[in-house]
């Protein structure tokens, strides 16, 4: 049978794969020998729409960039099953590349099977590692399974999976309930590897989280998503639904004595829930503010019971760890980091979209060797990793291998996943105080360091970018750091001044040139910008000053113009609008 | 008094939600969602049906309602637009589109035009980093933004609007 695939995950719904659905529907919706369908999140989000066609389940071609208007060729190719009328649509060999030096584990079934389809799932193994531990092992002998794996926390921190299933299945509970708590709340600003896997394989996660749930003899089983990702939400509602009308989810799973069920909690925007404790009390109903540990979540987590909180990823690793073994998860990677990690590769790359890799690999590769470098021909500066919590990495540094102890050492953290790339015009002052601005909007305000000291790093940073910058303001930063990282309540305000930390270390420079020259070498902050008409590229087109919205820039037609510069708004619309390049800024 | 309480919504509305949730431990989240969801906004006297429903002081379900981003106290527009503001679309020029749109419907973030038709909300990141600078509209994402692109999006729903509403 042939089968047409479109690519719908939220990434491929904005960029109109939905549109090509509907437009193939009416068209192949009479031919019995062709199905339709729908997958999730391929990761090539920069070709899409991607439509695969395939012969069974032999994958025959991958059309690229599709639109609706291409419905009716892609269709008639199909049923005539030439698909030489398509042409122009089929992959590049060297996009064929962003997929083939991946090595896809937790990622392994996204953009190929149908996330609404449970069968789907089973006929790629799905559940197969699930039967396997309710059938024949005991609740030790899977947590020394992930022990050997040497999985480790896939939420940022890094910390050994195995060891705080443990610590839960040992825990006592008072009411005899103990919880697992899957955290989808995805909050850092440019990862979305966990909407991903949501939306794309849900039933990897609910497989994932019920080997875990059997581990430390979890009774119920909550997923907090965030709210922002509606779609993930609604695939994950009707997987589970789906899972429970197929024993997999509920009371005695696939026939075993085990019996744990699985609800959907919809987180409503904030940050900080990303820490654990936090989480726990947004899950009760408050305020979403964390809380000293000890006791920790295994002691007393969810309605004061043992709780076990792990990130998305971590699950989507477990149900292949089982059924291949730990050995062979921990086979890959390095001394200190095993198996692969998944990255969103976004920011002025090439070719943006979600890469898995074993640890191990350098940075340089992702970027580089997958994502296809940066576009514009354009200089590559920095990579920013972990988001609020992590750093900037610079260019030099890129031979850097993945791996929580390498990239720690370089200031900036593995984080969940976030990968922005940047180039020479992107300002890393102006970065520093993009990450500021949000964790002071995100402190929830508990601690005074945090909320004060995240307040006052980015006051000191915005005087900066606007042209106001002291002498001493670099160490003053570099001091108020220091005492916000030593001294805050929880992970957010302790890892906060890493963003403005790591750029001072690298790009001290850029510091300098706004204290000192008042210049930014990025010419991104507008403060710092001067506009100037080159007299004699100008032609007098009267174009720029017909745009300025100040009224700042005089001149007759057919003879140069000039800008005042004291009017200037440094909006940058002449220099947009110069057809001669005669508009320079500096 | 401030007079906040007179306020008169349908507070019937929700009754099916309170019958459902209210005596539910830990549910209080997730009845201002469906509270929002009714109403498009909490309304004050609304805030104040849930306590009393829930058995908590109105602080404190006020407390939890201006503590996350999703809760809005005031009525949104027809449109509310939810401009991505991740560090992808940082580094791809989110912060000229926000202006852009600023400047054309006569607001700041966070407010609604005066016809009620668009409020703007710049949100933290809506996951769809590979298409940046982005938007969502009620729902709809769109994507590889620029300046002119998004106004065009607002050009086409005023029209589409004001098309709706002479029919």
């Amino acid at each position: 049978m042939k089968r047409i695939i479109v690519g719908e995950g939220s990434c491929g719904i904005a960029a109109g794969a939905a549109k090509v659905y509907s437009a193939l529907e009416p068209l192949v919706s009479g031919d019995k020998s062709i199905h339709l369908g729908i997958t999730g999140c391929i990761g090539m989000c920069y070709l899409e729409p991607i439509v695969d066609i395939y012969e069974d389940d032999t994958l025959l071609q991958r059309l690229v960039l599709v639109s609706e208007n291409d419905a009716p060729a892609v269709a008639q190719a199909v049923k005539s099953g030439d698909l030489s009328g398509v042409e122009h649509l089929f992959i590049k060999d060297e996009d064929k590349e962003f997929l083939s030096k991946q090595t896809r584990i937790a990622l392994r079934n996204c953009g190929i099977v149908d996330p609404t389809d449970i069968h789907d799932y089973e006929k790629r193994g799905g559940y197969e590692g699930l039967k396997k531990v309710l059938g024949s092992m005991t609740p030790e002998e899977v947590i020394e399974v992930i022990k050997t794996s040497g999985l480790a926390g896939r939420g940022g921190a890094g910390f050994p999976t195995w060891f705080k299933w443990n610590a839960a299945r040992n825990s006592k509970s008072k009411s005899g309930a103990k919880y697992l708590i899957c955290n989808a709340d995805e909050g850092d600003p440019g990862a979305f590897m966990d909407r991903a896997v949501i939306e794309s394989d849900p039933h990897n996660l609910i497989e994932g989280m019920m080997i875990g749930a059997y581990a430390i003899g979890a009774t119920e089983a909550v997923v907090y998503v965030r709210a922002e990702y509606p779609l993930a939400i609604k695939r994950l509602e009707s997987a589970i639904k789906e899972a429970r009308a197929n024993g997999m989810l509920g009371k005695n799973i696939c026939g075993s004595d085990f019996s744990c069920d699985m609800r959907i909690k919809a987180g409503a925007g904030a940050f900080v829930c990303g820490e654990e404790t936090a989480l726990i009390a947004s899950l009760e109903g408050q305020r979403g503010m964390p809380r000293l540990k000890p006791p920790f979540p295994a002691q007393a987590g969810y309605n004061s019971e043992p709780s076990n909180i792990n990130n998305v990823e971590t699950f989507a690793n477990v149900p292949w760890i089982l059924v291949n073994g730990g050995e062979k998860f921990a086979a890959m990677g390095t001394e200190n980091s095993k198996g692969t990690k998944v990255f969103a590769v976004t920011g002025k790359v090439r070719k943006g979209g979600l890469v898995e890799v074993p640890m191990g690999m350098t940075l340089r590769d992702v970027i580089f060797g997958i994502a296809g470098g940066i576009r514009d021909g354009k200089q590559c500066k920095a990579v920013q990793l972990g988001g609020p919590s992590g750093g900037c990495i610079p260019y030099e540094l890129f031979d850097t291998v993945i791996d929580y102890k390498a990239l720690t050492a370089t200031g900036a953290i593995m984080g969940s996943g976030g990968m922005v790339v940047m180039d020479e015009n992107t300002c890393m002052v102006g970065i520093a105080k993009f990450f500021l601005d949000f964790t002071t909007k995100e402190s929830c305000g508990k601690c005074v360091p945090c909320r004060i000291g995240t307040k006052r790093l980015c006051e000191i940073l915005t005087r900066i970018v606007e042209g106001n910058g002291k002498e001493g303001d670099v160490e003053l930063l570099e001091e108020l750091c220091n005492a916000v990282k030593d001294s805050s309540l929880c992970g957010l305000g302790q890892t906060a001044p890493n963003p403005v930390l790591t750029t001072i270390r690298y790009f001290r420079d850029e510091y300098d040139a706004h204290i000192r020259d008042k210049k930014c070498p990025a010419h991104e902050c507008a403060a710092l910008l001067h506009y100037h008409i080159d007299e004699e590229k100008c032609k007098g087109c009267t174009l720029c000053a017909r745009k300025c919205p100040a009224k700042a820039i005089d001149g007759t037609a057919k003879n140069p113009h000039t800008i005042r510069q004291d009017a200037c708004i440094k909006c940058g619309q002449c220099f947009a609008a110069c057809r001669f390049g005669a508009v320079t800024v500096e | 008094m401030c007079g906040c309480k007179e306020k008169k919504s349908d507070l019937s509305l929700i009754s099916g939600i309170l019958d459902e949730y209210a005596k539910v431990p830990g549910s209080l989240i997730t009845i201002l969602q469906k509270a929002q969801e009714v109403y498009g906004y909490l309304p004050v006297d609304v805030i104040y049906h849930i306590a009393e429903a829930t058995g908590n002081s109105p602080a404190k379900v006020l407390g939890v309602a201006t503590f996350y981003t999703q809760f809005r106290l005031q009525p949104v527009g027809k449109y509310l637009i939810m401009l991505c503001q991740g560090t992808a679309c940082h580094v791809n020029g989110s912060e000229r589109i926000l202006a852009a749109i600023s400047e054309n419907l006569g607001i700041k973030n966070g407010e609604t035009t005066e016809d009620g038709l668009f409020t703007l909300s710049s949100v933290a990141c809506l996951g769809c980093c590979s298409l940046s600078p982005v938007m969502m509209i009620n729902g709809e994402t769109y994507g590889t933004l620029t300046p002119d692109k998004a106004l065009t999006i607002l050009k086409e729903l005023r029209e589409k609007a004001e098309k709706e509403a002479q029919a």
